[in-house]
């Protein structure tokens, strides 16, 4: 059971081709720079582009299979495909209220059965009082959660979502990521999910896309794709890498919480963690440096002992990104070439990576 | 005022051919406006410039083709003998024909304008809300484009109501059947009969003032609201 997406779209400044399988459950976030295709790609799985050429199949589901030989196909219009689409920005119908709004969805989807679905949509994105509201009663975050809970009451197999926080400011966004967490572990329908922001790939994402210029360039488990050799370069000063791990122990004097991932520990700020919680971590490539021995007489709390893994030159010719394996856990370390040169590292060699900053995100 | 029931009919027939004239309207704006709007067609800037035509044609152009077409040896002339319906030259529904054909790009313009002004995002919500298209268009489109139509109806049945040329040429002025109040008028003033014309020419002055009123009134509550 996956998501097969092979589609191939001309545009007036380059072509959109891709041909992806994806897994069929969590966030699939498709990330890249503005205007790389990511949006187009989103609107060929919903049926929106029409010149759109390929093959759509959500699990069992074939939506779209175009005959390469001009033959006839399959090509279901957007209202046959069960797919739930939240737009960029604040799409609700303006001549409805909340209610109207999710009634609309919900009138016309192929089951209507239950006032349970809708209920259920309600209480997930905490939108009970506003159902007797316009779309100009309402804030930007309200808006998106509204948009969101009217996808959902279609009953999707696929749930689209467009730079959903991208109108929103910072403040905004803070309020509506928690109910994005909230869908994708308490609903059992696949996300794809298009962002040009770091932080939302770090907080939501299970698999990572990257696109550029219309095509794919790399695509996996989000933790893999983010220390893969290329990204970092691509990504700047947002290179990081993202770690699973269990809360071991907490430090009530010191307000710390130790994590243990495959591979090490690390400590973090103690934000209410308890012992046993699986949480996410961020570690940016620009936060670890690189010793050769364990350091002491430092303020720096966290020492890793890894294996220096792959060393690749960075965007400014001063700097190199390393590439550390601990255990089975991977690190970033952007350094300067010159440190490099100094300590002798080269591929296969033990070192200690030093983090002077953890955020968790989640 | 002294009006006549010469007056009264006058009255009563322009206000039948409005009303008539504005309903056909809608249903043929409506379609040609939708294309309009969002067509990417070599074909849109020739249908616009067809559609928008009696904006600057005489009257008497128009009216004076529309007569040749619609005479027996006309196209329309002949299709309409063909079906048994005898010609429409001087009759009420020649007149309709004429001003539909004349108040056109009154109707069109207003439905362009809201339909643009709504964008393709409201109909690409509906389908991914499994509307079909048709089921769209009647449910969100015409609802979200309603000052549209309400401005299309309202210029429609003023602007109707307001026709001279179009219609002394097609119509030839017949008391009870083709004879309007601007018609009207004109005869009255050709006879001298002053106070007459004043009776009859103060109504369609009352009238068009309140139609503009209106029409101000109502796109400043659009804007407030919106």
């Amino acid at each position: 059971m996956n998501l097969h997406l092979q589609l191939d779209m001309a545009r007036t400044d380059f072509d959109v081709s891709v041909d992806v399988q994806l897994p069929a459950h969590g966030i699939s976030v498709i990330y890249g720079p503005s205007g790389c295709g990511k949006t187009t790609l989103l609107r060929c799985v919903a049926g929106l582009e029409p010149s759109a050429r390929g093959r759509v199949q959500v699990g069992h589901e074939v939506w779209q299979d175009d005959d390469p030989n001009g033959g006839k196909g399959v090509r279901l219009p957007t209202h046959q495909r069960a797919v739930g689409y939240v737009f960029q920005e604040a799409s609700l119908l303006a001549h409805l209220d909340v209610a109207g709004n999710l009634a609309y969805g919900l009138q016309r989807s192929r089951n209507h059965v239950s006032d349970t679905v809708l209920q259920q949509a309600i209480e997930l994105l905490g939108i009970g009082h506003l159902l007797k509201r316009r779309s100009h009663e309402l804030s930007g975050g309200e808006r998106q959660r509204v948009a969101i809970a009217r996808a959902l009451v279609t009953q999707p197999r696929l749930l689209l979502l467009d730079e959903p926080l991208a109108a929103l400011d910072h403040a905004r966004r803070q309020e509506v990521l928690p109910w994005l967490e909230k869908l994708r572990d308490d609903l059992n329908i696949p996300m794809l999910y298009v962002t040009h922001a770091v932080d939302e790939v770090a907080r939501l994402a299970d698999t990572l896309v990257v696109m550029n210029a219309g095509r794919i360039q790399a695509n996996g488990p989000v933790s893999e794709v983010l220390t893969q050799a290329e990204l970092p370069v691509m990504l700047g000063e947002d290179a990081g890498a993202l770690l699973t791990g269990i809360v071991l122990h907490i430090d009530a004097q010191w307000h710390l919480a130790q994590v243990g991932f495959a591979g090490g520990a690390l400590w973090v700020r103690d934000s209410g963690l308890h012992v046993g919680q699986t949480v996410r971590l961020r570690v940016l490539a620009r936060d670890v440096s690189v010793t050769l021995h364990e350091a002491t007489h430092t303020s720096i709390q966290n020492h890793v002992p890894c294996v220096v893994d792959a060393i690749t030159p960075d965007a400014h010719p001063s700097q190199t990104v390393l590439r550390l394996r601990c255990g089975d856990t991977v690190l970033l370390a952007r350094v300067t070439a010159r440190g490099v040169h100094e300590l002798g590292l080269h591929v296969g060699m033990p070192a200690w990576a030093q983090v002077k900053s953890v955020a968790l995100v989640k | 005022m002294n009006l006549n029931a010469e007056d009264f009919q006058a009255i009563a027939l322009t206000l039948q051919l409005a009303s008539v004239t504005t309903v056909l309207l809608l249903l043929l704006a409506t379609p040609v406006a939708w294309w309009l709007a969002h067509t990417c067609s070599n074909w849109r800037a020739p249908v616009a410039s067809l559609v928008a035509l009696p904006l600057v044609l005489p009257p008497t152009v128009l009216g004076f083709y529309l007569l040749v077409a619609l005479g027996p040896n006309g196209p329309i002339g002949q299709f309409t003998q063909w079906a048994g319906w005898g010609t429409l030259a001087f009759s009420f529904w020649g007149l309709v024909l004429g001003s539909v054909v004349y108040s056109l790009p009154f109707a069109v313009q207003p439905l362009v304008h809201a339909f643009e002004a709504m964008g393709p995002r409201p109909m690409e919500v509906a389908v991914t809300l499994r509307a079909s298209k048709w089921d769209a268009f009647f449910t969100v489109a015409v609802p979200l484009a309603k000052p549209g139509f309400v401005m299309a109806a309202m210029l429609s049945f003023a602007h109707t109501v307001g026709e001279f040329g179009v219609v002394l040429m097609i119509g030839g002025n017949i008391p009870d059947k083709t004879r309007v109040v601007s018609t009207q008028i004109y005869g009255h003033v050709e006879a001298m009969e002053y106070s007459q014309a004043h009776g009859l020419a103060g109504v369609m002055l009352v009238f068009s003032f309140v139609v503009l009123l209106g029409l101000s009134w109502f796109s400043r509550r659009q804007k407030v609201s919106a």
